[in-house]
């Protein structure tokens, strides 16, 4: 008897495939690939969906509960899709002592969201995240890949006026 | 006394004008000649040139880098794996950055070094899942350095053949923890294993014999290769030896890394002579010498005891200011040199706040495997939490402190040292602001920062 296969439904571009290919050939045992490729199918479709997290196990030959149990555990990855911008302030001790809550709080107020959710245009989504290692620029703040430091009320002013634009010139 | 000069081995390059993170301008500097002389010797050799340096770990435990490689089980069969320690993560902790991001050609000439070193084939470097932008740089190295056959197969023709991949880590402050690291890096949850048996050195990736070490102290191997370990552990003190870079952040004048041989400054040199002291109008409260689980520093505690001094055994009598920055000074007042992420808290701050938003740090990142930590990191973030935001008691101190007293000693890893030291610490030296803060509270100015 044949066992039934699932074939979850996953649309990734060609290039994300090809790089998860290649990323399975850097470790001696398939499952060490299971972060990578959480990451370049968050990268791709925005966060990792159930059908993702078959897939992965199927593409490892794990069960999808060792796949599920990784998506959980690690803070960056998301079970449902977020703004298009990902802001995420630093909560922790440095960041704190120079006004890590104020630049998190002005945020919050010029996409005029609280925290963890996303803006009503679905431009942007504030975060708190524990401590990016860049205490000596204290505030900062990681806007998806981009990190910025001395974050105070002014360049938060700037920034979020920058990503208006930026929104507005893809209209 | 008038602090000492910088002495930058590991940071020679970094913001220097002009200085850019690819092969062409490492090799202009002299790079990978290092690299070029160590596949001539014996790998023995070079081990030998490591213990004899004295290098002590720069993750944070300060363990003696030639000894942790003389663990390594050569006899087992199984390949040994290098893993490189760039999890970068320790709050207060910010030099990897910038070596990954200015200068990671440094990393990867030390790393490959480290690696013919101790017949290493295969090698990974473990990043922060937040440092993106490190981990594309160090990838376009690696390319960089296999094109010139200094990575990859054969390298430079001596038939010695060893490949780095880069591994990103997803926000686990536990990761750093090396059998943690380990776990992550073979596709689980980071949760740390029980020493015994599994001893990286014996069991550890894929249960084959696993060298991890932190990105500084790879590149000081580099350093070490090129002048001898003899040479080398000239710098700074005996039993603390190289350089030692100090990140400072907090309530200073001028935050930032520097670089100095080691135990040769003090925290009053490097806070005030350095940092340019306290912020205008403020006064220095409390310091945190080497990542935010060190125990807590008050301004104005004096400490006391004997300690050696070449062989003779001399009494001391320091202030915060007077200790020297080095592993061993610090851990015999009871803290610890660490990571070397110095945090600065000036009379501007509440210690029950400050400690509220150091718990509830610890409380995200407890892997959750022993109930001591996982349970008791919840309740020290909830009670203290609960005194900045509802009601504070008096009987919270002794509470907290009760908390806290259970931890250590009952978990797998030394994250439940980790997670109760700052409440520990800051409940023996501030008891009176946290018995007092029910009552502070109500004339705390309004406008102050929340730090939680």
């Amino acid at each position: 008897m044949s066992t039934p296969t699932i074939s979850p439904s996953v649309n990734l571009k060609p290039e994300t495939l090809a790089r998860i290919d290649e990323v399975i050939t850097h470790y001696p045992v398939k499952r060490s690939a299971t972060l990578p490729l959480l990451h370049l199918i968050q990268e791709d479709a925005g966060y990792i969906s159930e059908d993702a997290v078959l897939w992965i196990a199927q593409k490892l030959e794990l069960q999808p509960i060792n796949v599920l149990e990784v998506v959980t555990f690690y803070p960056m990855f998301r079970r449902a899709p977020i703004g298009r911008r990902h802001i995420k302030v630093c909560r922790t001790l440095s960041c704190a002592l120079l006004g890590g809550y104020k630049t998190c709080e002005n945020f919050q107020k010029e996409f005029n969201t609280t925290l963890g959710a996303t803006s009503p245009d679905g431009e942007v989504t504030v975060d708190f995240v524990e401590c990016l290692a860049s205490c000596g620029t204290a505030p900062v703040v990681l806007i998806d890949e981009i990190l910025h430091e001395k974050v105070d009320a002014a360049k938060v002013k700037q920034i979020s006026a920058q990503i208006r634009a930026e929104a507005a010139a893809r209209k | 006394m008038p602090a000492p000069t910088q002495h930058r081995l590991i940071f020679q390059h970094i913001d220097e004008p002009g200085y850019s993170n690819d092969i062409d301008c490492y090799l202009r500097n002299g790079g990978y000649e290092v690299l070029k002389k160590a596949v001539a010797q014996k790998p023995e050799d070079l081990r030998e040139e490591v213990k004899k340096s004295g290098l002590r770990g720069r993750g944070g435990a300060g363990f003696p880098c030639g000894f942790k490689w003389s663990l390594v089980d050569r006899k087992s069969g199984k390949p040994i794996y290098l893993i490189v320690n760039a999890d970068e993560s320790e709050p207060g902790t910010f030099k990897d950055r910038y070596i990954m991001h200015q200068d990671p050609h440094q990393l990867i000439e030390g790393t490959m070094i480290s690696c013919f070193a101790n017949d290493v084939k295969q090698a990974y470097i473990y990043i922060r899942g937040e440092m993106p932008e490190g981990a594309r740089i160090l990838e376009k190295a690696i390319a960089e350095a296999r094109a010139q056959n200094l990575v990859g197969p054969n390298i430079l023709g001596t038939g010695y053949s060893c490949e780095i991949f880069v591994h990103r880590g997803a926000g686990a402050y536990i990761c750093g923890e090396e059998t943690g690291l380990i776990e992550s890096l073979e596709g689980k949850r980071a949760n740390p294993r029980i020493k015994p048996p599994y001893f990286p050195a014996v069991l550890g990736l894929y249960q084959c014999p696993t060298i991890v070490n932190n990105v500084e102290t790879l590149c000081h191997v580099k350093h070490i290769v090129q002048q001898g370990g003899a040479e080398y552990a000239k710098i700074g003190t005996p039993g603390n030896t190289g350089t030692r870079i100090f990140c400072v952040s907090g309530h200073v004048q001028r935050p930032g890394y520097y670089e100095f041989p080691a135990g040769t400054i003090t925290m009053g040199q490097l806070l005030n002579d350095v940092c340019g002291g306290p912020l205008p109008g403020r006064t220095f409260k409390a310091v945190i010498p080497g990542g935010s689980s060190a125990k807590v520093l008050r301004f104005g505690e004096r400490y006391k005891g004997k300690r050696k001094v070449g062989t003779d055994m001399v009494d001391y009598d320091w202030g915060v200011e007077d200790v020297p920055m080095d592993f061993d000074s610090l851990a015999m007042i009871g803290s610890m040199g660490g990571s070397g992420g110095v945090i600065v808290m000036d009379d501007s701050v509440n210690m029950v706040e400050a400690l509220a938003n150091i718990n509830a740090f610890y409380q995200h990142e407890s892997c959750g495997q022993c109930t001591p930590c996982r349970e008791g990191s919840l309740w020290m973030k909830k009670i203290s939490s609960r005194m900045v935001h509802g009601e504070a008691r008096k009987e919270d101190a002794a509470l907290l402190k009760s908390v806290a007293d259970q931890i250590p000693g009952r978990t797998i890893c030394a994250f439940g040292e980790a997670c109760s030291w700052p409440t520990q610490s800051f409940l023996i030296k501030f008891k009176d602001e946290f018995e007092g803060y029910a009552e502070a509270k109500k004339n705390l100015p309004a406008d102050r920062l929340s730090l939680v």
